[in-house]
């Protein structure tokens, strides 16, 4: 391979802090408990360590706007789910329990990085500014994701299992080849991006995983792989899909895979921009397995009590990642009841929307689906839209008959 | 005018494409340094560096799928799948993402990514080696898919492939690689549209329809029927995806008889397709239903066998014996 990716300066975090994080990551290859964390269960802060240094240097400004977004992802998700209920929605994929790894790690990238979500990055989405009624029109059958993935950085949805993780992987070697012509044309390519790839401990076990390690691995793609491990794949433990921590599988590729408490924001956060400031220097991927938990089912037509005990279901509240935040916040004097107030009212204000906007959607036509099979003309798709639009057109002839005969009916 | 194997003559498309659009990339297994187990990319690698024509680890999912992200930052990728038995690793990536990536994005996204697949038998190979798959993917909306049969459209349909905004799989006739051919890589002349027919040869009494490497064994049984009064028009298809319907259904209307020629076997193959339509739109200049000369309803044979197997000049003169019979 050829491709050489120029070294970038990445600030925010000191490189004393990144060579601790991969000293740790080679060590916790070796052990299997080791997990990155700064907030323990009641959101107390583990200082003294640089690590806790480098998010102590985070603008409280910025700690409240993380809170935020994990506190209106979580009512978005809540009043999505209800929709679903009430037949609004065809089925919702629920979030909750996973706000800190997709909030901490969506916070962590830069507007020039692209993000290849799989169908549960409600939260990554709001902080790439996608508008969430997209995701509602994709769950009440009016699109497929509408939203256009060039502009946020944010890719569509993708439900066939682990499918995005290659698109992740060649996504980075185009930014590797950007560069290096850029580079070779005597410009400064400036920070090109680089890539996220979610997927979660279910899809870790898909073939397409292990193929998109080994070429990120051999071409020293700039990509992480963010793996939401929230411990069931709906009804499939995590112990079923890995048999050693799913961190330590990076170690067989020859890449950092590091543990990381995805309850814990802070923690997410720091990990996820080390990560990504590895990838743009040039030092190739890393796999972040954020230690998380499915509060919710799968999905709204999941049923967890059939597979899993209420104890767990408690043991994992009792971590919560917005109540721990929220803690923190309060402990620190970042945060005050006016402020939670505040947010819970836009949170409610958010949800009002989202109900209004569902209701609001237009349906779209069959028609639509005809456009866009391919991007340049196909004479197939043109003669089967003909006859779909003459077939559509005597049913039209219909109506108007019968309205005709009921409009002289009425005349009598 | 030059002179050139098929092999050659998609080399020199490869070649021009990369020179032409920095943006067109090749990757795949062994197609650098080796240049390829058939030598189609030979040379590539050292005249446009292992940055473009890149050797691939072996795993086809992650071909084309790493081909897809690559088209999503704006390249052009050309991916080689060595064999056509060793597609169905990417199966998944080609016909759930590659396919429906334009639709699902409204438009919004284009994945102008080129697969390449040597197909069909005859080269006395190992199982998984001499396969005809086409009819998978041409039942995928989303995909085009064509097939050159001689050197001159190898040259152009390989490039006209790379420059399509959708994504198109070329499945090359590994059989026909050393077919030599003049090749005008000045002007595509006739073949400028790569997703119509050509009527190789005209005839009044009946039309065979075959493409990719059964063209040359279409031609010959028409030169055979010719001996025995018959005059039979020859279609070389090129694109399967489409269909140039329009070209057949013409021949038909003129012919009366139509017998549809392919590797690949005949139940819910292409030949298939093409009976349905021409019955649909032809059925009154029909003087014969349309006869498939196809492979059977089998895994490919094992190579001592092929020979009875594959469709050949008599299987075709058979087929055309079924239709005057009418």
């Amino acid at each position: 391979m050829g491709v050489e990716l120029p070294t970038t300066e990445f600030s925010d975090i000191p490189d004393e802090l990144w060579l601790e994080l991969e000293a740790h990551a080679h060590e916790a290859a070796e052990g299997h408990s080791a997990v990155v964390r700064l907030l323990d269960e009641k959101g107390g802060f583990a200082a003294g360590s640089k690590l806790a240094d480098a998010v102590r240097a985070l603008n409280p400004e910025d700690l409240r706007a993380m809170y935020r977004d994990m506190a209106m992802i979580r009512r978005f998700d809540i009043e999505a789910t209800a929709l679903q209920r009430q037949g609004q929605l065809s089925l919702w994929v629920p979030l909750r329990g996973q706000e800190a790894a997709q909030i901490g790690s969506g916070r962590a990238t830069q507007p020039q990085d692209y993000l290849f979500p799989t169908y549960r990055e409600h939260g990554v989405a709001l902080t790439r500014g996608v508008e969430l009624g997209e995701l509602l029109r994709l769950f009440r059958g009016l699109s497929n994701g509408g939203w256009d993935p060039r502009e946020t950085g944010f890719h569509l949805y993708t439900l066939v299992l682990a499918a995005q993780v290659p698109h992740a992987v060649g996504y980075a070697m185009g930014i590797q080849r950007d560069a290096a012509r850029a580079e070779a044309r005597g410009e400064d390519p400036g920070d090109p991006g680089a890539v996220v790839a979610y997927f979660g401990d279910g899809a870790s076990s898909e073939g397409d995983v292990h193929e998109s390690m080994v070429f990120a691995a051999s071409f020293k793609a700039p990509v992480v792989f963010f793996c939401q491990n929230n411990q069931w794949a709906i009804s499939v433990p995590a112990e079923v899909q890995s048999r050693i921590p799913l961190f330590n599988r990076a170690k067989g590729y020859g890449f950092p895979g590091v543990r990381v408490d995805g309850n814990d924001v802070l923690a997410v956060y720091a990990v996820t921009q080390w990560a990504l400031a590895r990838a743009r220097a040039g030092k190739g991927p890393v796999l972040i397995e954020a230690y998380t938990y499915r509060q919710g089912a799968h999905t709204t037509a999941d049923d967890p009590t059939k597979y899993r005990l209420s104890d767990e279901e408690r043991m994992w509240l009792e971590r919560d990642p917005v109540s721990r935040f929220e803690a923190y916040l309060r402990a620190e004097g970042i945060a005050d009841d006016a402020f939670f107030a505040d947010v819970a009212a836009a949170g409610d204000a958010l949800a009002a929307k989202a109900r209004a906007d569902i209701l609001s959607f237009e349906a779209p036509s069959l028609e639509d689906a005809f456009a866009n099979v391919y991007a340049e003309p196909h004479p197939l798709v043109a003669e089967e839209l003909a006859w779909h639009r003459e077939y559509e057109a005597g049913f039209a002839d219909t109506e108007s008959a019968v309205d005709a005969d009921r409009a002289q009916e009425g005349g009598r | 005018m030059p002179t050139m194997t098929i092999a050659k003559a998609i080399n020199a498309g490869l070649r021009t494409a990369l020179a032409g659009d920095e943006s067109v990339l090749l990757m795949g297994e062994d197609i650098g340094t080796l240049g390829g187990v058939y030598r189609v990319t030979e040379g590539l690698k050292s005249e446009f560096g292992g940055d473009r024509v890149i050797d691939s680890p072996l795993a086809e999912s992650g071909i084309i799928g790493t081909s897809i992200g690559l088209s999503l930052r704006g390249y052009r990728p050309v991916a080689e799948i060595q064999f056509d038995g060793f597609v169905f690793p990417g199966f998944n990536q080609i016909t759930t993402q590659l396919a429906k990536l334009h639709a699902r994005s409204k438009g919004q996204l284009t994945v102008p990514v080129t697969i390449r697949i040597p197909y069909g038998g005859g080269i006395g190979s190992v199982e998984h080696h001499s396969e005809s798959p086409e009819a998978l993917f041409a039942h995928t909306a989303g995909l085009r898919i064509i097939t050159p049969s001689n050197a001159h459209d190898a040259y152009w349909m390989t490039q006209q492939a790379i420059a399509s905004e959708d994504p198109v799989i070329v499945f090359e006739p590994k059989r026909r690689y050393w077919l030599k051919g003049e090749v005008d890589t000045e002007d595509p002349g006739t073949s400028a549209d790569p997703f119509r027919a050509h009527v190789l040869r005209e005839g009044t009494d009946a039309t065979v329809v075959a493409y990719g490497p059964l063209v040359p064994v279409a031609l010959a049984a028409a030169e055979a029927a010719a001996e025995d009064g018959r005059s039979v028009e020859v279609i070389d298809l090129r694109s399967i995806s489409p269909i140039d319907f329009d070209t057949v259904i013409a021949s038909v209307e003129k012919t009366g008889r139509l017998v549809v020629a392919h590797e690949a076997p005949t139940f819910g193959g292409i030949g298939g397709e093409i009976a349905s339509r021409v019955s649909e739109r032809a059925f009154l200049s029909l003087e014969a239903p349309v006869i498939r000369v196809g492979g059977f309803h089998m895994p490919y044979p094992v190579a001592k066998v092929e020979e009875h197997y594959l469709p050949d000049i008599d299987r075709i003169l058979e087929a055309l014996d079924r239709a005057f019979s009418y």
